[in-house]
C-alpha cells in the first residue's frame, strides 16, 4: 500500500469544515488532546506502518 | 580493613579463614565478583558442570531491602536446570492480572494468561534476598555432591592487574590482605562495578531525570494479588505515577513516582512516607489497615551499557554490564540470562573443548539483549513519563482512547514484562530447514512443553541435546570431542507438536546447554547436525 497524497475526500469543504466543529468552544489544552485522540484512531484504522512513515514524513 | 556497606537480610556465606590466604597466589580456572544473584547462579552452573568457580563477596550475604522482585518465566527455567526453582515458586507470589489505572477511572484491566503446559509460573513475585539465599541454598547441596564451588564472604577485591594469560587479584579480608590468580574473572559486582572502575573503562547511556520512592509495606490486607498500576494517580503527593505489588510474607511493594527536583533527605522522612501509604490505601478501602514500613528507599535510573562485555580474561555479567530502567523486570532477568550463556561457554574452553574465542560469542550475543532490554525499558519510561508538552498529550490520549477502545490498549506502556531474546541471525546458530513454528525458530530458547512425564525443559538438561520427534529415535552425534545426546518423543502431544512441530510430521532440533535452539530440520542427518554442533561451539564447519 502507498500513502495517498492525491484529493481522495468527498466534498471537501464540508470536510473541513466538520474537522473545525470539532473544535468550537474547546480550550487550547482540550483541542490539543482530541487532535492527539483522532490522530491515534486514524493510524490505527491505516495500520500499515509502511504507510504511516510515510505521513509521518509528508506532514513535516 | 573490609568496610560495611550495608546491612545484610540474611547471612549465607559468613567469613573464615582460608589457608591461601597466607600462601603465594593460587590460579583459580574462574573468580567470580560479586555473590548477587548473578555471580552465585553462575557459580552454581559452573560447579554443576564440573569446573571449579571461587565467588568473592565483601559482605556475607544478601542486602537489605526486596530489590528486585520480579522474577520472569525465563529465569525460573534456569533456576530448574539449576536446581533451584522449586523454593522460589513455593515461596514466591504469583500473580496474572494487572490493572492500569488514570487518575480515578480504571481505563482497562490485563490477564497474562499464561499458556498450559509449562513447569514454571509466568511470574512470580520474590524478594531479591530470598532468591540468593535459594541459589545459595543450591550452591551448598551441589558441594555436597561433590560440586567445586566456593565462597568467600567478606573478600574484597581491591585491585586486579590483567595479563594474557590470567588476572591477578588483590583481595582484602578481616585478617589482611592476598593474592588470588584467575584463568577467568567474572564481575558480577553490579551497577557500580568497583571492577569496572578499577580498569578505567566507560559506562555509557542515557540518565533518566526522575526519582522513585519504594515503601515496601507489611500489612494483612485483602487487596487481590494483582499488579496496580496508576498513571497520575488522584492520591494526594502520590507523584507522576504509582504501583502496588504483592510480595511473600504479606509485604506489598508500592513505588510512587515522585519527580527530579526532590529533597532525598525529606522524602525519606517515615512520617512523610506514612502520609502517602495512608492516601494511597484509603483511596481504595475508604479507610487505612494497619501497617509497618519495612523498607524504604529512593532510586534514580539511567538506561545504559558498557561497550564491550569482554575485556581479555575480564568478563562481565548482570548489572555491572548494563542497566535499565526496572519498568518490566529486566534487570535481574536479563543477568541470569547473561549467565546462562555464558556457563556453558566458560565450561567448555576451560574444558579445552572450545577455543577461547567462544566467549567472544558471549559478548556479542548478551549485548545484544541488553540492547533489547533497554529499548523496551526507554520506551516504557518515555511513555510514563512523558518528557515533553506534546509526549504527554499524547500519552493522555491513549489512555483515555484505552478506557474505550481495545486498539488502544497495546499502546499503554507501564513497562514490557521481560522475555528472553531470540539470537537471530547470530553465526552460532545454523539453518531452520523445519521452517516449523516461530515460537521455536533458532536462536530462540525453548518453550517448555508437558511430556508423559514432567516436562520438555527438565528432560534438556544442561548438554548438547538433539531432540526428535516423531519417526524413529536418531543415534547421538559426536563432533569436535562432544557427543549430543538424544531425547526421542515418539508421539508428541499437542502442545510438543505445536510449539516445535507445526503441520510438519516430524522434526529435529539441536539444542545447546543454555537450551536455545541451535538448528532444526525436517529429517535426521547425522552430517548436518555434526556441522551445526561444530559451528555452535565456534569451529565452523570445513
Amino acid at each position: 500500500m502507498t500513502l495517498t497524497l492525491d484529493p481522495n475526500i468527498a466534498d471537501p469543504d464540508g470536510f473541513y469544515d466538520e474537522l473545525l466543529r470539532a473544535h468550537e468552544g474547546l480550550s487550547k489544552a482540550d483541542s490539543d488532546a482530541l487532535n492527539a485522540r483522532l490522530i491515534l484512531v486514524l493510524c490505527n484504522h491505516i495500520g500499515a506502518r509502511d504507510v504511516l512513515r510515510a505521513a509521518l514524513e509528508a506532514a513535516k | 580493613m573490609v568496610a560495611v556497606r550495608y546491612q545484610t537480610t540474611f547471612k549465607l556465606y559468613p567469613y573464615a579463614k582460608v589457608p591461601a590466604q597466607s600462601q603465594p597466589p593460587v590460579r583459580h580456572p574462574v573468580v567470580i565478583v560479586g555473590g548477587g544473584p548473578i555471580g552465585l547462579a553462575l557459580a552454581l552452573d559452573l560447579g554443576k558442570k564440573g569446573t571449579p568457580a571461587l565467588v568473592l563477596d565483601d559482605h556475607e550475604g544478601a542486602g537489605l531491602g526486596s530489590k528486585a522482585i520480579c522474577f520472569a518465566k525465563r529465569t525460573l527455567d534456569i533456576m530448574s536446570r539449576l536446581g533451584a526453582s522449586d523454593a522460589m515458586v513455593d515461596k514466591g507470589v504469583v500473580w496474572n492480572v494487572g490493572r492500569v489505572f488514570h487518575g480515578d477511572g480504571k481505563v482497562f484491566e490485563f490477564n497474562l494468561l499464561p499458556e498450559e503446559g509449562h513447569r514454571n509460573p509466568a511470574f512470580i513475585n520474590l524478594q531479591q534476598p530470598y532468591f540468593e539465599r535459594y541459589i545459595v541454598d543450591a550452591i551448598r547441596e551441589a558441594q555436597a555432591a561433590g560440586a567445586p564451588i566456593e565462597i568467600r564472604g567478606r573478600n574484597a577485591v581491591t585491585g586486579i592487574s590483567r595479563h594474557d594469560t590470567h588476572a591477578t587479584i588483590e583481595v582484602d579480608t578481616p585478617d589482611g590482605p592476598y593474592q588470588i590468580e584467575a584463568d577467568y574473572l567474572i564481575a558480577c559486582d553490579g551497577a557500580r562495578s568497583p571492577i569496572r572502575d578499577m580498569m578505567g573503562l566507560t559506562f555509557d547511556g542515557r540518565m533518566f531525570e526522575d526519582n522513585f520512592l519504594i515503601a515496601d509495606v507489611k500489612m494483612k490486607a485483602d487487596f487481590p494479588t494483582e499488579r496496580w498500576f496508576w498513571f497520575e494517580p488522584p492520591f494526594k503527593d502520590s507523584g507522576q505515577s504509582a504501583l502496588l505489588h504483592k510480595q511473600p510474607d504479606d509485604i506489598w511493594r508500592i513505588d510512587f513516582q515522585l519527580g527530579w527536583d526532590i529533597d532525598r533527605e525529606k522524602e525519606l522522612d517515615p512520617d512523610r512516607i506514612r502520609a502517602r501509604v495512608d492516601a494511597m490505601l484509603s483511596s481504595q478501602s475508604g479507610t487505612i489497615p494497619e501497617y509497618e514500613l519495612e523498607w524504604t528507599s529512593i532510586y534514580t535510573f539511567q538506561c545504559r551499557r558498557m561497550k564491550e562485555f569482554r575485556h581479555g580474561r575480564v568478563l562481565f555479567a548482570g548489572d555491572s554490564a548494563h542497566q535499565v530502567s526496572p519498568f518490566g523486570a529486566r534487570g535481574a532477568n536479563s543477568g541470569v540470562q547473561d549467565i546462562d550463556n555464558l556457563g556453558w561457554k566458560l565450561d567448555l574452553v576451560l574444558k579445552g573443548l572450545a577455543d577461547d574465542s567462544l566467549l567472544d560469542t558471549y559478548a556479542t550475543e548478551r549485548a545484544y539483549g541488553a540492547d533489547e532490554n533497554i529499548l523496551n525499558s526507554s520506551r516504557a519510561t518515555d511513555f510514563m513519563t512523558p518528557k515533553s508538552e506534546m509526549s504527554k498529550i499524547f500519552r493522555n490520549a491513549v489512555l483515555d482512547l484505552a478506557g474505550k477502545h481495545g486498539f488502544a490498549r497495546p499502546l499503554v506502556n507501564s513497562g514490557r514484562l521481560s522475555v528472553p531474546c531470540v539470537y537471530d541471525d547470530f553465526p552460532l546458530f545454523g539453518e531452520d530447514a523445519l521452517k516449523g513454528p516461530s515460537v521455536t525458530r533458532p536462536g530462540a530458547s525453548c518453550v517448555d512443553a508437558p511430556l508423559e512425564n514432567g516436562f520438555l525443559l527438565d528432560q534438556l538438561g544442561g548438554d548438547f541435546t538433539l531432540l526428535a520427534l516423531g519417526g524413529s529415535a536418531p543415534e547421538p552425534v559426536a563432533a569436535e570431542g562432544l557427543t549430543a545426546k538424544v531425547l526421542h518423543i515418539a508421539t508428541p502431544g499437542p502442545e510438543l507438536a505445536e510449539r516445535y512441530q507445526g503441520s510438519a510430521p516430524q522434526a529435529v532440533y539441536l539444542i545447546r546447554p543454555d537450551q536455545h535452539v541451535v538448528a532444526r530440520w525436517p529429517a535426521f542427518d547425522a552430517e548436518a547436525v555434526a556441522n551445526a554442533m561444530r559451528n555452535a561451539i565456534g569451529k565452523a564447519a570445513h
